[in-house]
């Protein structure tokens, strides 16, 4: 892990800090007033927020666009960027357009596959991987170099991150598979939401025992439940998501007015259990369109304040 | 072999409408075996036109013929006597035999018949599913003989995505992971270990990204 | 026993109703038949294990291409009877030939007439 810091972020993991991070979705439309709205609901709990690509694909404003916005405003955004929809030409070109605002973190991935969207009848590109974008803006910061050879000048600088689903099948090469991220050059994971801590649990011994832990921030994803309909959905409707039985029980088992107030609380219980697990080195609290549930999380966490840095 | 399926006769029609003299050419290699455009859809589909037409009111003179093969000269050959005496052909054959012989009879107006599908084996009677798209530069060697390009939903190099769960695909749950089988089959090749070595960025230029292909071969041409 | 049955019904002897294929129907109605019917044995009992339930998925395509083209799907049907199964054989050919001369004849034959 290198010394420099290339972002708020960065520097809170390097000082050893547990880093939190938060994400928000754009807008289906082009005003950019919502998710700065969002960014100012959290931005004092968070170190930087993710800001998603066309997730679940479907079309909204554009990541890079709405990171420029919070930018402009002083919150450090982490540029999300899938291969779904991306060339390697506007792939480089779309990484020197962030790198122009300083957009200081990109988080690489595929995508979800374009037939959970709104252009089910659209074309994918997936010209390289998520495991190839790593490499590509590795390449691109650490050589200076474009894929095709020639120089960059002024080479993007950013850190690079990458996801994680220990949840998805076939779990044996969960680990394997982190280690080919690392390989790649994948300084931080963000994981799946995380709900079945025992699993996770065994999958994070895993990453220890290998030392990659040593290599790669990993901060454990978490996603409170707005209803006990939600963790059914995320349990049964969700590829890759694990939701143990008793979790969904313990919603269903709220009363409806209450079921807001115990996923938050689940939510919090997981994070305490999260920070005894070894190689754990942040938080990246993913409330879908439930931002302002955000600061409470933090504090009730007790990551509240965020440390000071400079 | 190409799979191919039958066009809805609707379409066919719809193509064909104004003909008098109609030929309806079969081929005998892959649309036979999946049954889409072998000499007995050529008879359907010619028996079902004929009384179309009759019921229109109308007689069209439809005749039947199937070729050994589309895509080859000599064969297509085998029809250039009697070529310009309809007013259409339509083709059973898969899009390279449509192709190949509107060129050959470069004035006569040429339909296809069927949808050409892609790559795939008959896994089962009545159910062919894809294995190949004809990247150019076959990868097989390092998936464990399985084509993440053509059984990937994402055609990743380095997959499983995140959605793969119990061995399915996260599109479709009938839909096998590939992923997940070349796992399973590196497994039992007892080698594992291979997982972890990284694909390369692929080049692309081979595939239809590269323009239309040709493959030439000196030594045998003549 | 002897049992009557309309004589307007002509029989196509097939070893097994899954030998019937669409291209047989479609010859049959082409060649001026005013209805097709495919007699089975009953669900379970194919000799050959699944020759019926084949005969009516070709029963069920060949109809819908008969709507598409003019001549209607109506004029296709498939019974499913016991072998040596003589009354009701008697009373679904007696059924189909009602149903028949209720439709008309097969209306190709007149524009066939028309057209010659
Ligand atoms: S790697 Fe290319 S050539 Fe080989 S099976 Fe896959 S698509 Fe076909
Ligand atoms: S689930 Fe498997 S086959 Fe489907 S997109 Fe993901 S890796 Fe590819």
């Amino acid at each position: 892990m290198s010394d420099t810091a290339r972002s708020r972020l960065h520097r809170m993991l390097l000082e050893g800090h547990l880093a939190v991070t938060s994400e928000c979705g754009p807008p289906r439309g082009s005003d950019a007033e919502s998710i700065k709205k969002k960014a100012e609901m959290i931005k004092d709990y968070v170190d930087a927020v993710n800001i998603t690509d066309n997730q679940t694909s479907v079309t909204r404003l554009c990541s890079m666009a709405a990171c420029i916005h919070l930018k402009l405003m002083g919150v450090e955004p982490v540029l999300q960027m899938v291969t779904r929809d991306r060339n390697r030409i506007a792939i480089q070109s779309d990484i020197l357009g962030a790198a122009s605002f300083d957009i200081p973190n990109m988080l690489c991935l595929s995508g979800d596959h374009q037939s959970f969207g709104d252009c089910p009848q659209g074309q994918n590109v997936h010209d390289i991987d998520s495991m190839q974008l790593i490499q590509t803006v590795r390449l691109m910061r650490d050589e200076g170099k474009f894929l095709g050879g020639a120089e960059i000048n002024r080479p993007p600088n950013m850190f690079v991150g990458a996801a994680a689903n220990p949840f998805a099948d076939p779990f044996e090469i969960r680990v394997p598979r982190l280690a080919k991220k690392v390989a790649a050059g994948a300084e931080f994971i963000q994981t799946q939401c995380i709900y079945n801590l025992d699993k996770f649990e065994e999958w994070m011994k895993g990453v220890c025992d290998r030392g990659l832990h040593e290599k790669v921030y990993i901060l454990a994803g978490v996603t409170p439940f707005k209803s006990a309909g939600m963790a059914k959905f995320m349990k049964n409707r969700v590829p890759g998501m694990d939701v143990p039985d008793e979790v969904v029980k313990r919603m269903a088992d709220t009363p409806k007015e209450k079921q807001p107030e115990e996923g938050i609380n689940i939510c919090i219980e997981s994070i305490e259990r999260l920070k005894t697990i070894k190689g754990v080195s942040g938080f990246h609290i993913m409330a879908i369109e439930w931002e302002q549930k955000v600061p409470e999380i933090v504090e009730r966490a007790e990551l509240y304040p965020r440390p000071k840095i400079d | 072999m190409i799979i191919a399926e039958k066009k809805p006769i609707e379409e066919i029609i719809g193509y064909i409408d104004d003909c008098e003299k109609l030929l309806i050419l079969g081929c005998n290699e892959c649309v036979t075996v999946c049954e889409a455009g072998g000499k007995k859809e050529v008879g359907v589909l010619a028996s079902a036109l004929r009384m179309y037409f009759l019921n229109q009111g109308r007689e069209v003179k439809i005749d039947e013929i199937t070729l050994e093969r589309q895509c080859d000269h000599e064969y297509l050959e085998e029809i250039r006597d009697v070529a310009d005496q309809y007013d259409a052909i339509v083709s059973l054959a898969c899009g390279v035999g449509v192709q190949f012989l509107a060129e050959k009879y470069h004035s006569q107006r040429v339909y296809p018949g069927v949808n050409t599908c892609f790559l795939g084996a008959t896994e089962e009677r009545g159910r062919w599913t894809e294995r190949c798209q004809a990247c150019g530069t076959c990868i097989l060697a390092y998936t464990g003989g399985i084509c993440p390009i053509a059984r990937c939903a994402k055609r990743l190099l380095n997959g499983p995505c995140g959605g793969s769960s119990n061995g399915k695909c996260e599109i479709n749950p009938e839909l096998d992971c590939a992923w997940q089988l070349i796992i399973d089959r590196l497994k039992a090749l007892g080698r594992l270990e291979d997982y972890e070595k990284l694909l390369e960025i692929k080049d692309w230029s081979t595939d239809r990204a590269g323009g239309p292909r040709k493959v030439v071969r000196e030594d045998i041409q003549i | 026993m002897r049992l009557n049955y309309p004589t307007s019904l002509r029989i196509i002897r097939v070893p097994c109703s899954g030998k019937v294929d669409i291209i047989h129907i479609l010859r049959a109605f082409e060649k001026g038949a005013d209805g097709v019917c495919v007699f089975s044995c009953m669900d379970g009992d194919c000799h050959f294990k699944t020759g019926n339930f084949r005969a009516r998925k070709r029963v069920e395509q060949a109809q819908k291409l008969l709507d598409t083209i003019g001549t209607g799907g109506e004029r296709l049907k498939m019974y499913s009877l016991g072998s040596g199964d003589g009354p009701p054989f008697a009373k679904y050919a007696t059924e189909m030939h009602e149903k028949i001369k209720e439709l008309g004849p097969n209306p190709i034959k007149k524009h066939k007439k028309n057209a010659a």
